[in-house]
């Protein structure tokens, strides 16, 4: 500060009093002020991406867990469901026979607006196929009025949750400015109205056609028997792994290579795990495609890395002194490992567990390339070994099955899945939390 | 027999063999374990690691030879006649397997019973309707040399599964009758275990090495296979792409330009939105916030990276890409067509970003020693001042591992450009354009229905060859960099 001052004595010079600050020192704090500013703005773009993805996420994705049905009271009788039975349409047969009831009741309880059974039937989602399972399945029904939930049609639907509105509906077969009308009408009286979605929680896949009946429930079985595997496979031999990494491997060569193949490992994009399951389990093993065995598999091999690294961070985290006692009172290498060390970085390896869990939960190509794609999930397997070995899809693969779909009521149910994915890995990341909080010791 | 009951039963002698084990050791020293050189629990478990670690081993490599065994048997026995022209030899095998798993199906559901199909001179219509019947899939008419094959592979498989039952229960109980002969009180137990352990333990570790062997295997002979078919100059050298539909033909042009340029302009993009706001979020957040907004914002951040890829990728999709649309599209500045391009994937992918870099730029830049910071403030210079040019030059290698490692993560990722990119290959420059990447196509080739042998499935091999050596060599430059560097302060 002397220094400058004597070479360039104007700017510290007299007549300049201290407390009033130059134009260099204002240029210098101002350039702080922006730094400053610039590094608020970054955290604010992100708190504000963060905010938006899951303003978006909610906004679109909770429509999904309601549905929109038409509640009316319907008798079949058993000639008519003769009649119905040998026709060749069956389940069209079935919802005209339904639309027919409904047109009558509505006539009967003088509603004001003017209808005609086609309205009624482009109100009315697939529903012929409802009916008809529920007669087969309950034969000694036939004859007694029976309360029916059915599903209204996708863009009824999409009036009742603002997708589609007076100013944008266009006439079509599908629907028309006048049937929504009708509907404003049948909303009143209570026939129309909106429940919550159970067939989406416990669902199955639909076809391209139907995305009012696509269900999640199936893909989140698959997603399960995928965990049990992956934990299965993944908990056992990342542990061992890092045991042997951390308490028993010798200085050499073929250590390195194992610590360097899992640090590039932990690397290598998930699409390649995909491309190795696709060749090794299915086309060099033949093991089935598509069942959620083999995704396991790949995702025990994709997550092996993260666990490996955890544990080892947690076992590096156990003071020598705990192996130092062990050993002093005459155990053996491996039982200080195994009686002190293990069970003191227990808490930190399952942390690390289901963190890597949860990552494996979220994946999604490498289940496209081994064939884990959504239309497969048409049903739950018939038991539990089943389960592991029959095509599945998972959570995340069925929603982009769902999202890749041309009909706009699929996105919604993207967004569902996502809220019902983000769920899953919530609570998971919540355990985690609890677990490190609860039983993480410092030393 | 499934083999779940297999791994059952040997777990079952195992047991046994443990307590037998056991027993025996504490009755060779008279009941009393302090003659003994081992615990007792340490003589059974000899018994029971003798037990299953060679039953299972035999099992595991049962299960990987006996395939292919069986296939080069049974495709001996198809004549090259029965090798339509355009098909080959592996199509008219997975023709084989898929009519045997019909037939067992068609068993289990009781529409054929085992004589009938063992029959070597049953009919092939008979059989084809009957496994139709049974709701089998059943893809082309079934000829007759291949349900001949199908029939020999059934019967040479569920032999082999025989064999393989009886053997592994067979060494199961050798080596439970092994261990069991040799305990005795001086037989050191205890010893012979923990080698075993350490063996199985370095087995476990050695799965890294296997894992890097199979994904280099399944690449580069599956790579081989498609070069054979398509020259590789072509390949690396092309400046288009477009695939044939029909599955195989030769009209294919299968260059891997445009799809590099599209991976490299995403990422650019990606990184450009990632790395500005990554870098100025973890100097705030080290240099300047208190612990209480350090506290909030720091795990805030870091949320962003723990949501699923697929997430993003709708978030693309639907939410970012009509958004863009709505601004560069034609009722805006008409930049943009559609809704997929360079832009959504990009600013999306970057999005996804901002934590990599926030999180390892934050960490190097708490590795910088404070005496270096105290130093610059008592030469008088602002927080900033010494940010710019005392920090950041510190944590320089660093910062620039975490970008690389940050563009190697961008290259690699997949369903944020599946959704969000387009896909068409295209080599263009401007950023409002649909573009498709390497993953992309990827995903593309080997999840049509284009056959496993043909060019147009194989190419995906090439791009994940193209794509592992790309990520791995910005890895390993990366870790090079922040080794390189790091010591220089400590």
């Amino acid at each position: 500060m002397t220094d400058a001052s004597m070479q360039n004595p104007k700017t510290g010079g007299h007549g300049v009093s201290l407390t009033a600050a130059d134009a260099r020192t204002r240029k210098r704090a101002n350039a702080e002020k922006r730094f400053r500013a610039y590094g608020i703005a970054a955290i604010a773009t992100g708190l504000f991406f963060l905010i938006v993805l899951f303003a978006s996420i909610l906004s679109q994705g909770i429509p999904a867990f309601t549905r929109t049905v038409i509640s009316v009271e319907f008798t079949l009788s058993p000639a008519e469901r003769d009649e119905a039975e040998s026709t060749l349409f069956k389940t069209k047969a079935y919802s005209d026979l339904f639309i027919r009831s409904l047109n009558n009741e509505l006539a009967e309880n003088g509603i004001k607006v003017d209808f005609d059974e086609a309205a009624i039937e482009r109100l009315l989602g697939k529903v012929g196929g409802t009916i008809r399972t529920f007669y087969s399945e309950n034969p000694d029904k036939l004859g007694e009025p029976i309360e029916f939930d059915l599903a209204a049609s996708s863009r009824v639907d999409g009036y009742f949750k603002g997708r589609v509105s007076r100013d944008t509906i266009q006439d079509s077969r599908f629907l028309q400015k006048s049937d929504l009308d009708l509907v404003d009408v049948l909303e009143e009286a209570g026939i129309i109205k909106q429940v919550f979605n159970w067939p989406f929680i416990t669902g199955a896949d639909s076809g391209v056609d139907n995305p009012g009946g696509a269900g999640i429930g199936a893909s989140v079985v698959g997603s399960f028997f995928m965990m049990l595997v992956v934990l299965g496979l993944s908990l056992p031999i990342g542990v061992a792994a890092s045991i042997y990494l951390e308490e028993f491997a010798p200085q050499n060569r073929f250590t390195d290579l194992i610590e360097v193949n899992i640090s590039n490992l932990a690397a290598v994009p998930s699409i390649v795990f995909g491309i190795l399951g696709l060749a090794v389990f299915i086309q060099f093993m033949h093991l089935p495609q598509s069942a959620p065995l083999v995704g396991g598999l790949v995702l025990t091999l994709m997550t092996l890395p993260t666990i490996i690294i955890s544990t080892r961070a947690s076992l590096k985290a156990v003071p020598p002194s705990i192996r130092d006692a062990a050993l002093g009172v005459g155990a053996s290498k491996m039982q200080a490992v195994f009686h002190h060390v293990l069970p003191l970085a227990a808490p930190g390896i399952l942390t690390g567990t289901i963190i890597g869990l949860a990552q494996a939960l979220g994946e999604t190509a490498p289940l496209l390339l081994i064939g884990m794609v959504g239309f497969v999930a048409r049903g739950y397997p018939d038991g539990f070994l089943a389960g592991f070995t029959e095509p599945n899809s998972a959570m995340p693969a069925q929603i982009y099955t769902w999202a890749a779909r041309a009909d706009v009521g699929f996105y919604e149910k993207a967004w569902g899945g996502i809220i019902i994915l983000l769920i899953f890995l919530l609570s998971m990341n919540i355990i985690a939390i609890i677990l490190r909080r609860r039983f993480e010791r410092r030393w | 027999m499934p083999i779940l009951w297999l791994i059952l039963i040997v777990f079952a002698i195992a047991a046994v063999g443990f307590f037998l084990g056991r027993s025996r050791a504490l009755h060779s020293s008279g009941g009393d374990s302090r003659g003994l050189h081992s615990l007792p629990f340490y003589y059974g478990a000899n018994v029971a690691l003798k037990t299953a670690v060679p039953a299972f081993g035999l099992m595991i490599i049962w299960l990987l030879v006996q395939p292919l065994y069986v296939n080069s048997q049974v495709s001996e026995m198809i004549p090259d006649s029965a090798v339509k022209e355009g098909s080959s030899r592996s199509l008219v095998m997975a023709e084989v397997r898929r009519t045997a798993s019909g037939l067992n199906n068609a068993i289990a559901q009781g529409h054929l019973t085992e004589d009938m199909v063992n029959n070597a001179r049953a009919d092939i219509t008979d059989m084809t309707q009957r496994l139709k019947d049974a709701g089998q899939v059943v893809t082309a008419e079934i000829t007759q040399p291949v349900l001949r094959a199908a029939q020999s592979y059934r019967t040479l498989t569920s032999t082999g599964y025989s064999i393989m039952n009886v053997g592994v229960i067979l060494v199961a109980l050798l080596g439970a009758g092994a261990g069991w002969l040799q305990t005795s009180s001086e037989y050191r137990a205890r010893n012979v275990v923990e080698q075993g352990v350490s063996v199985l333990l370095f087995g476990a570790a050695s799965i890294a090495i296997l894992t890097t062997i199979g994904i280099v295997l399944s690449l580069v002979f599956n790579t081989w296979e498609f070069f054979k078919l398509y020259p590789a100059t072509e390949f690396f050298f092309g400046t288009t792409w477009a695939p044939s539909f029909s599955g195989r033909g030769g009209s294919s042009s299968l260059g891997i330009i445009p799809l590099l340029w599209g991976t490299f302009y995403i990422s650019l993009v990606a990184l450009l939105v990632a790395v500005p706001i990554g870098l100025f979020a973890a100097i705030y957040l080290s240099e300047y916030a208190s612990p209480r907004v350090r506290s909030f914002a720091k795990p805030m951040l870091e949320v962003l990276a723990g949501i699923p890829t697929i997430v993003y990728g709708l978030f693309a999709l639907l939410t970012v890409g009509p958004l863009l649309l709505g601004v560069f599209g034609d009722e805006g500045l008409g930049w943009m067509k559609a809704g997929t391009a360079v832009m959504t994937a990009g600013l999306v992918m970057g999005i996804m970003l901002i934590p990599f870099v926030s999180s390892l730029s934050d960490d190097i830049i708490n590795a910088v020693p404070q005496a270096m910071r105290d130093g610059s403030y008592g030469l008088g210079a602002t927080q900033s001042e010494t940010i710019r040019q005392v920090v950041l030059p510190a944590a320089l290698p660093g910062i620039v591992g975490a970008i690389l490692l940050a563009a190697s993560r961008a290259i690699g990722e997949t369903m944020i450009v599946v959704l969000g990119a387009g896909a068409a290959a295209r080599l263009s420059l401007n950023p409002f354009e649909a573009m498709t990447t390497v993953t992309a196509k990827i995903v593309s080739q080997l999840t049509g229905d284009a056959d496993f042998a043909s060019p147009e499935a194989l190419v995906a091999f090439a791009l994940g060859m193209t794509l592992f050596i790309l990520t791995l060599g910005l890895n390993i430059f990366a870790l090079y960099i922040v080794r390189k560097y790091r010591e220089q302060y400590e």
